[in-house]
């Protein structure tokens, strides 16, 4: 079911932006549209441009958010999250706590 | 004259003329525009639930620039518990991350209502702590309310279901009002622990099962965390199109709750602090897909066209006008995909 809801309606998760948008909805509430655009312009590109997978993954690995394939030296897992804090600008609950637990803050 | 081919609400195959299709729209947008007391669809909206239904394409898909995303609900019972993979939760969200691409995931129990995790939430928290580590995408902890559960003999309540037959109505809702504030207190008391463990979100899932109170419940402990918690998201994903009005006089905020339906739910829960509404629109096995779906469409622009925030139309078996089976055909799912999203404007599913 869910493949099928991927395939035809899903904006593809970390093989595009499909967890950045997710995650934007979740921490501000926003509808679909205002949360792309958000997305977007945090990362300097089109609203079309973030369901293309070919795109985002030159974008993500430049920014080091993580992606699909685990490349050795790229950032994955809370790494990755740091990562996309600061890019979308967002808390993220599980990196607040790892700075709190590693005493950055 | 020529037929085409379409499913049942159970997703048995009917193949039906352009009359039959059209008409069967025609009376499932209408069935819940007179439930619902909301707008009918627009002639080029029917039209285009016409062409859908009818594409040749076996599976169909939105616009390019229309995409959305998804939300779970019994997020990592699905691969270890249903399917039977020999694999752990964390294994199951990063194959949904890495493998599926899901946008998000959730982690939850088998045994998925808040009253059963209290034994082992301090487990279930490590488990939260270890998968955020290791993902990327964001990931809620989610359970039911599930009121019943307050009941003798596995809880303390008396039974409201065997009160109200005997016109115990008194009786019936004071054991209600009891249960809800101990539903309260445990969905508070777990959603905490597991937020503090770093999850993304917390789900309320199958929100109404038990009725009014259910619902009741749950709006009571969203207040509750989001004074605690203020940058918690919280997703509230409903049982049925309509709340059952176990209790019937329970009301949030100057709004009783029995019988609303989804556009009316959403506004209660965006009162209470909720972050995205999974909204419900049950499918009738016995009627068709167009009927279904058409009906599916207008709840749920309705509610997308009322809420202030996201809302995720449940699009799994049963509901949104997904056919009543464990494997509904990719035809009919691709179908139900598009036409929630780009007629009935939903922000994700």
């Amino acid at each position: 079911m869910a493949v099928i809801h991927e395939v035809a309606s899903g904006m593809g998760g970390i093989r595009t932006a499909g967890d950045l948008v997710a995650r934007v909805q979740m921490s501000k509430a926003m509808k679909i549209k205002e949360a792309k655009k958000y997305v977007a312009e945090k990362l300097g590109v089109s609203v079309i441009d973030l369901s293309d997978s070919y795109l985002m993954k030159e974008l993500r690995e430049e920014l080091d958010i993580g992606h699909v394939q685990v490349r050795d030296r790229a950032s994955y897992g809370i790494e990755a999250k740091f990562n996309i804090s600061k890019v979308l600008d967002i808390k993220i609950n599980s990196v607040e706590n790892f700075k709190r637990k590693v005493k950055m803050i | 004259m020529s037929k085409f081919f379409t499913r049942m609400g159970d997703g048995s195959a009917v193949f039906l003329s352009e009359a039959e299709i059209r008409r069967d729209l025609e009376e499932g947008m209408l069935d819940a525009a007179d439930r619902g007391k909301i707008p009918e669809l627009t002639d080029d909206e029917m039209e285009r639930l016409y062409q859908i239904i009818t594409d040749p394409q076996k599976t169909v898909s939105i616009e390019r620039g229309n995409e959305v995303v998804m939300t779970f609900d019994a997020g990592t019972l699905k691969l270890p518990v249903r399917a039977g993979l020999p694999v752990d939760r964390m294994t199951t969200v990063l194959t949904h991350e890495r493998v599926l691409c899901s946008d998000t995931m959730e982690i939850g129990n088998a045994d998925y209502s808040y009253k059963q995790l209290k034994n082992i939430v301090h487990e279930e928290a490590a488990s939260m702590e270890f998968t955020q580590l290791n993902c990327i995408i964001p990931v809620f902890y989610g359970a039911m309310p599930n009121m019943g559960l307050y009941t003798k003999p596995d809880g303390p309540v008396d039974n409201w279901s065997e009160l109200l037959p005997m016109a115990k109505i008194g009786e019936a809702r004071a054991a209600q009002e009891e249960a809800i504030e101990m539903a309260v207190k445990d969905m508070v008391y777990i959603a905490s622990i597991l937020y503090e463990a770093g999850a993304d979100g917390i789900n309320f899932d199958t929100v109404g099962a038990s009725g009014d109170g259910d619902f009741l419940a749950t709006l009571k402990a969203i207040e509750i965390l989001k004074s605690k918690y203020p940058d918690m998201a919280i997703e509230v994903g409903m049982a049925g199109e309509f709340v059952l009005g176990m209790h019937g006089q329970l009301e949030y905020d100057g709004t009783r709750l029995a019988g609303l339906y989804p556009h009316e739910q959403v506004k209660v829960v965006e009162k209470a602090g909720g972050t995205i509404f999974g909204a419900v629109i049950n499918t009738n096995s016995s009627k068709s897909l167009p009927w279904n779906l058409a009906r599916a469409v207008t709840f749920s622009k309705a509610c997308s066209e009322a809420s202030n925030i996201p809302v995720h139309v449940n699009a799994g078996m049963g509901v949104g006008g997904i056919p009543l089976t464990n494997t509904s055909p990719t035809d009919a799912t691709s179908r139900v995909s598009k036409s929630l999203i780009e007629i009935g404007k939903a922000d994700g599913l």
